[in-house]
């Protein structure tokens, strides 16, 4: 069901705090106008990668539309995000024609090699391990995407071997 | 004749490494002072043989398969520098019998007319095909509403969205509730998983797309166009926006398009932000209006009252495309291709078990099997074909006995399966049957919105008895409770989601209902893939010792020594199968 309990999130650190000044000309690009929720948070979520409980608070307050309403528009869509992401996000491609090819392969490797769960961060928030229902791709399935990249006929080995390699080739 | 190198830049391409292939013709072209016109354009469908190049010069046409930085260096050598083409990467060409030939001559391309033909970011090249000439005349002819609708319906042109609503019909509709504001959708959400005919189709011919609906707009009397798109199509959106921009330019879009006073159309692109059920138009339009895309009773139907109140027409991205050609061809030569029912063409997008995953455009009334063997080129690795998949969440498989249904709405709906948007996922012995039902479902299920009971708690409900099953837990009485359980849901729900969401469980109880029994009364999974059921030993005569899987098994169950061979011991395993996809030996044997 579209519909998922709001977490209430308090860990956030003070590496978190943000700028919230940065929303204001997204809200005076779509104040007033009909339809504009959904481009509020799409908006907001470019700037900050997450939409934060600070930011839904502004844009409720300078808006005029209530924080109910935000929430359940953001919690419907599986576009949005409340909690903070790793600064690249691995979506692995859950579609038909990757899950006949054994996508839950790429999905464990990189489960284990990153030692965290699917929706999860890693803890130095480099990545962000997503399964999604169809990239599209299905002729190179199995697929994934890191970024704007797509990365199809995978085995759980080069999926590790590619997740490794970004890492490696940021840190040097 | 100059001669042109043409590379494929769609979505799969560049997944394949399409960009590093188009630079590096690109900087040998200029390092090398070569003389020939290099180009982009989309996919041609054959994804299975990306990154595609296409070179054509005085002699003719030739298309390259598998063209890598490397190998692209030893086609431009040989075959520009040298002229002397090579043959063994030739996979299509009109001159002489090359290993893809059937896979284009077999086709029907009208909706994927341009698609891997021509630069998508170009007007012009669109134009050059025939583009906006469709618009122009019925301008010029002043040709009236009704004559265009007319024109429409004899083509017998249906919904390609999965519905199969008359086209013409719907426009009518919405011509005659009359209105100051009207609206025309491209419905773009394509959230089938398995399918990306309409990916193709904006990434390979957007302007087909919008010459469809500006159509639509002049017909129906429309004032603003909207294009509901996956935000997961990002070079979909991209290119679209790019074509928008060049129609503004040329007083395709605006005010008084096309010197017609009065007409004054715009279109916009809409980004979904992730939700299945906005394929649904009535959930298409709430979340364009900014809601949450929850469905709503229809009557009244969006031709009545749609975004913002206003009387809407929505169609899919292949429905618009097909108007041009029908518009410039006529209605005749449409409905000559196809059933007495469904006429035309369809779009498919093979994937899964099937060899040449890729794009197809078949007229209506070729056999299933016509499309996977001939086109399809049969089952990867030679398996033995088991199954279809088609219409994705909300269709259904269809079995190997019934292979020779043809492609039109009635017979496969008779299958139980639905033609749907065009997504067909080969199945081989490799696929257990309970688990695509499972993985539907729960699909489904995750997005359901929760309007109706029946949908929201009853696919979850059946959800469990699946996973039950396929847990080794089933018991007597499971199919019954399914059964009765997709009846309920069906029933009872409000929108496509809930009234489709138990097919894939009925069609594969009703053609693979052996393979449930076995999973529940002998606790097997006879395709080898639901993992609690399986039994994991050690093959001796494979097994080297190097003890791998002994140090990768999370549970420590499996014991022995260097060069000796290794033993699994039962009760400890929990079936994980790390130890099977670990050894390089294949001395994991699965039961």
């Amino acid at each position: 069901m579209r519909i998922s309990r709001i977490t209430r999130n308090e860990t956030n650190s003070n590496s978190d705090i943000q700028d919230l000044s940065l929303l204001d000309p997204l809200i005076a690009k779509h104040n007033g106008k009909k339809g504009n929720l959904i481009p509020l948070l799409q908006g907001a979520q470019e700037l900050y990668g997450f939409i934060s409980k600070a930011a839904f608070d502004k844009l409720s307050r300078e808006t005029g539309i209530p924080l109910s309403d935000m929430f359940g528009v953001a919690t419907f869509y599986a576009q949005f995000r409340m909690n903070p992401v790793g600064k690249h996000i691995i979506k692995v491609c859950h579609g038909t024609a990757c899950h006949v090819q054994n996508a839950l392969e790429i999905t464990e490797s990189i489960e284990e090699v990153l030692k965290i769960k699917d929706g999860e961060t890693t803890a130095d928030r480099f990545f962000t391990l997503e399964s999604v229902a169809c990239l599209g791709c299905c002729s190179l399935a199995p697929v994934m995407m890191i970024g704007d990249q797509t990365y199809g006929k995978l085995t759980g080995n080069e999926a590790i071997k590619i997740v490794k390699n970004i890492r490696l080739a940021e840190t040097n | 004749m100059s001669t042109t190198v043409t590379v494929g830049l769609g979505s799969c391409g560049i997944a394949a490494g399409a960009n590093k292939t188009y630079e590096k013709i690109k900087a040998l072209k200029e390092s090398d002072k070569l003389d020939f016109e290099l180009r982009k354009t989309s996919c041609v469908g054959m994804c299975y043989r990306e990154p595609l190049v296409e070179i054509t010069d005085d002699s003719g046409t030739y298309l390259y398969g598998e063209v890598d930085a490397d190998r692209a260096v030893e086609v431009i050598e040989k075959h520009i520098n040298q002229h002397d083409p090579i043959r063994d990467y030739i996979v299509y060409t009109d001159l002489f019998d090359a290993p893809e030939n059937n896979f284009l001559n077999d086709q029907v391309k009208i909706v994927l007319r341009n698609c891997g033909y021509i630069d998508p970011e170009s007007i012009v090249e669109y134009e050059s095909r025939k583009g906006y000439e469709a618009i122009k005349t019925i301008v010029a002819e002043k040709i009236s509403s009704e004559i265009v609708i007319d024109t429409i319906l004899k083509s017998g042109l249906r919904g390609r969205g999965g519905g199969g609503f008359p086209t013409g019909l719907k426009w009518k509709f919405a011509f005659n509730n009359k209105s100051s504001e009207k609206y025309v959708i491209c419905n773009a959400d394509e959230g089938d998983p398995g399918a990306f005919m309409d990916r193709s189709v904006l990434e390979g011919d957007p302007h087909s797309v919008l010459e469809g609906m500006i159509i639509a707009a002049y017909t129906i009397e429309a004032t603003g166009g909207v294009i509901y798109c996956r935000a997961e199509y990002p070079l979909a959106i991209k290119r679209l926006k790019i074509a928008i921009q060049q129609a503004h330019e040329k007083g395709y879009l605006g005010k008084n398009i096309f010197g017609v006073e009065g007409f004054n159309f715009d279109i916009y692109i809409k980004e979904g932000a992730g939700a299945f059920v906005c394929g649904e138009e009535t959930a298409l339009i709430a979340s364009i209006e900014g809601e949450r895309g929850m469905p709503r009773k229809r009557p009244p139907f969006p031709a009545v009252s749609g975004l913002w109140k206003k009387p809407t027409n929505i169609n899919n991205v292949e429905t618009f495309a097909n108007i041009p050609w029908i518009i410039i061809n006529g209605a005749a030569a449409y409905a000559r291709y196809g059933t007495e029912k469904s006429k035309g063409t369809k779009v498919f997008a093979l994937a899964g078990k099937v060899k040449h995953s890729g794009l197809v455009e078949v007229p209506m009334g070729m056999t299933i099997r016509d499309v996977i063997f001939k086109l399809g080129g049969g089952i990867k690795l030679d398996k033995r074909f088991k199954a279809v998949q088609m219409g994705g969440p909300s269709g259904g498989c269809i079995p190997e006995f019934l292979a020779d249904t043809i492609v039109d709405y009635d017979s496969v709906n008779a299958t139980g399966a639905i033609m749907g948007s065009g997504g067909m996922v080969v199945m081989d012995e490799t696929t257990c049957m309970v688990d695509v039902a499972k993985f539907f479902l729960d699909f489904t299920c995750k997005e359901s919105c929760g309007k109706c009971t029946f949908c929201r708690l009853g696919t979850k409900r059946m959800l469990e008895i699946l996973d039950r099953i396929t847990n080794g837990h089933g018991q007597q009485g499971d199919l019954e409770k399914l059964d009765e359980l997709a009846s309920q849901i069906k029933d009872n729900s409000l929108c496509g989601l809930g009234q489709t969401a138990p097919n894939p469980v009925l069609t594969t109880i009703r053609y693979f209902r052996d393979e449930y029994e076995a999973h529940i009364t002998h606790k097997k999974c006879p395709a080898k893939v639901c993992r609690p059921l399986l039994t994991y030993t050690v093959d001796e005569s494979n097994c080297t010792g190097c003890m791998v899987c002994l140090k990768n098994c999370p549970v420590k169950a499996i014991t022995g020594e260097r060069k000796k061979t290794h033993l699994i011991n039962q009760s400890l395993c929990t079936k994980c199968g790390v130890c099977f996809s670990k050894c390089k030996f294949n001395a994991i044997n699965l039961s």
